[in-house]
């Protein structure tokens, strides 16, 4: 069988310790992905979606409250690795990370090359001159002039920075690149550039990636997949094309109809309300509060529904409301 | 245009009284050029950062103007040189007549309350050890409001921003509250003595997307019921057309195109508008399947500007011995549509 699947998550959690009690941040969430194919992970601040990538990378502080589930890659379970394996194994070498704000994570007193050349060297045992000549491919890859290899961070514009970013990522080949907010501290065109670079990336090296991020405009123009995240759990997953022509969940609806369009003539809506505190978050289904469709099984958490290979985390899916649905839209 | 020299009346005049005409512009800023000199080993002049270079234009009572451009073009720059932080290297900032750069520090102080300022990033506005309220009557104090006026103030500032109920927010302090929150605080601060222009600088950029368009509907309904006049500057294009009448495009440290906004989308003109067009998305599957036509390159110093068109180096229609030796004068390409531009001569 020619399996694509290249990602499975499976019931991840991640719960963090505070003095007021365990912050749910990653409460369960599953999802897949294969290979070539970009999932989006869309969410607003604090739904969650940077700690599902650190999750996926164990890249864990110290307040771990808990910490379970499986990620499988290529069938294999990395959650069993211990750390220092999982470091050797996982880590640079099956998935690479683009950090929140790349620009600023770069290390100010390194040339960018020996930078980019280091995850080659230290997974690999790659020498360094065979390091920095796939830097310089790879800078070519992602347009930074081959003599920023010797500049250091400061001297480099944002998007280059960025784009730097993007090539130490890509440099050892990981299966999997996690980009987290890749574009959301840059300027349009910087941004229409660098999702451009990511583009091509995908095309030309069958890369897959997960994209992080809370803008939903960008976001289409990088997604074959769409997961919609929201107080730590995934209430949605469906393909691009029929997320962004209609979404199934009053969460993605809502959010999809807050996004303001340059091209259609459509008023921008806010959602009233705030997102539950990750701290107790409500019993039921979490955006309850704040849907304009609840009614009474919503105070039970509802499963992720299949509808029509489309997944969504309301009971408004439910099949077995399916008929008391037909009769409301009929009254 | 001669300046209304009749309301400039020293020591400053209290709000509201003798509105200037209404044809006056509110705000006219006539070929204004802040540069920034920099020095070498902290003396001797070794160029300057032309971060606003002849700049003009005029706004009227209670509009809503946009000014977009990528970062590093000058807007912050010419925003705060309005709200009299910077000086002007040349030219003048106009207030209802009165010239902003020559004002006496009494004169500064009235004209600052007469223009609020939404800064960009709401929890670094606002100092962190002082409750709303405190935030909320320091503005009072300052300007001399007497004491038992400032509670119903702060009051009426936090009912008009929707801060309610206000007894739940009236003590807490910046970091108890949301993104959103701290943002409604902020533009109550700049509303509280009721200015008669606000100054926006990226007021939602730092929010998440559905709380931005609460804010930007916040500010308009302000602008409204107001009659405020609001400068707005953002690097989306996506939401001014909601919230603004006109949109001056800047790129550096120039205007390039001004036009209402109906005009600017539907017929932009200058090539560097139409690069930041296509560069701005809307929500499509369609997207991932094609690459985006970009210009090449990166805004240039400001240090030393490109000569002629600044933006002929990246320019698709680029006019060699024309483009890149004479800047371009403003040319009115539709109905109040001025766009800098050689293509247009």
């Amino acid at each position: 069988m020619a399996d694509r699947s290249l990602l499975r998550v499976e019931d991840l959690v991640l719960h963090f310790r505070t003095s007021a009690g365990p912050v749910q941040a990653v409460d369960g969430v599953s999802f897949s992905l294969e290979r070539g194919q970009a999932m989006v992970i869309l969410g607003e601040s604090g739904c969650g979606k940077t700690s599902l990538a650190k999750a996926i990378l164990r890249l864990l502080p110290r307040n771990v409250e808990t910490y379970s589930g499986s990620v499988f890659i290529n069938g294999m379970d990395v959650m069993r690795l211990d750390d220092e394996d999982f470091r050797r194994q996982v880590r640079w070498v099956k998935i690479s990370m683009v950090p929140q704000a790349a620009m600023n994570s770069l290390n100010p007193v390194l040339r960018v090359g020996d930078q980019v050349a280091e995850p080659m060297m230290t997974h690999f045992g790659v020498s360094k001159a065979d390091a920095l000549t796939q830097v310089n491919r790879m800078f070519e890859h992602v347009g930074v002039p081959l003599d920023f290899v010797k500049r250091y961070a400061f001297e480099l514009s944002g998007g280059m920075r960025q784009r730097v970013a993007i090539a130490m990522s890509l440099v050892t080949s990981p299966d999997l690149i996690l980009l987290d907010e890749p574009t959301s501290a840059l300027d349009v065109l910087t941004q229409a550039n660098i999702m451009n670079v990511l583009k091509r990336v995908k095309l030309d090296m069958d890369a897959s990636f997960i994209l992080i991020t809370h803008d939903i405009a960008t976001s289409s123009e990088l997604a074959d997949r769409v997961a919609v995240m929201y107080a730590g759990q995934i209430v949605e997953v469906d393909t691009a094309e029929r997320f962004f022509a209609a979404p199934l969940h009053p969460y993605s609806q809502k959010l999809m109809a807050s996004v303001p369009r340059l091209r259609a003539d459509q008023e921008p809506e806010f959602i009233t309300g705030q997102p539950p505190s990750l701290l107790n978050p409500p019993v039921g289904c979490r955006f309850a509060e704040r849907c304009p469709f609840r009614f009474e099984m919503c105070d039970q958490e509802p499963p992720l529904f299949d509808v029509g290979g489309r997944l969504t985390k309301c009971w408004l899916y439910d099949p077995a409301l399916e008929r008391v649905r037909a009769q409301e839209a009929g009254a | 245009m001669a300046v209304d020299s009749h309301t400039i009346v020293a020591g400053g005049q209290a709000p509201g009284e003798a509105a200037p005409h209404a044809e006056d512009p509110m705000l006219r800023v006539q070929n204004l050029r802040v540069w920034f000199e920099l020095r070498r080993f902290g003396f001797g002049h070794a160029g300057s950062v032309r971060a606003v270079d002849d700049v003009s234009f005029e706004l009227a009572h209670g509009e809503a103007i946009a000014v977009v451009g990528e970062s590093g073009c000058g807007k912050s720059t010419l925003m705060k040189t309005i709200l009299g932080l910077y000086q002007p290297t040349g030219g003048e900032v106009v207030y209802e007549g009165s010239v902003v750069g020559k004002l006496g520090d009494l004169d500064l102080k009235h004209y600052r309350s007469r223009i609020g300022y939404v800064q960009q990033d709401p929890f670094g506005a606002l100092p962190p050890f002082m409750s709303v309220r405190r935030i909320l009557e320091e503005p009072l104090s300052i300007n001399g409001v007497p004491a038992e006026e400032r509670l119903p103030r702060v009051e009426r500032a936090m009912q008009e921003v929707k801060l309610t109920p206000i007894q739940d927010f009236l003590h807490k302090f910046p970091h108890m509250l949301s993104g959103g929150q701290q943002q409604r605080v902020v533009i109550a601060r700049a509303m509280i003595l009721q200015p008669g222009l606000i100054v926006a600088d990226e007021p939602v950029s730092m929010l998440d997307a559905s709380v931005r368009v609460e804010i930007l509907k916040l500010l308009r309904a302000l602008q409204e019921s107001h009659d405020l006049a609001v400068m707005y500057i953002t690097h989306d294009l996506s939401t001014v057309r909601y919230f603004s009448e006109r949109i001056f495009v800047m790129y550096a440290g120039k205007l390039v195109e001004k036009a209402p906004v109906r005009s600017l989308l539907s017929n932009p003109r200058h090539p560097y508008t139409h690069a930041l067009l296509a560069a701005t998305v809307d929500p499509d599957p369609e997207n991932a399947k094609t690459l985006r036509e970009v210009p090449a390159g990166e805004p240039p110093s400001l240090v030393r500007p490109p000569s002629g068109c600044r933006f002929h180096p990246r320019c698709p229609h680029f006019i060699k011995g024309l483009c890149d030796v004479e800047v371009p004068p403003e040319f009115e390409t539709d109905p109040n549509h001025l766009t800098a531009c050689w293509l247009y001569r």
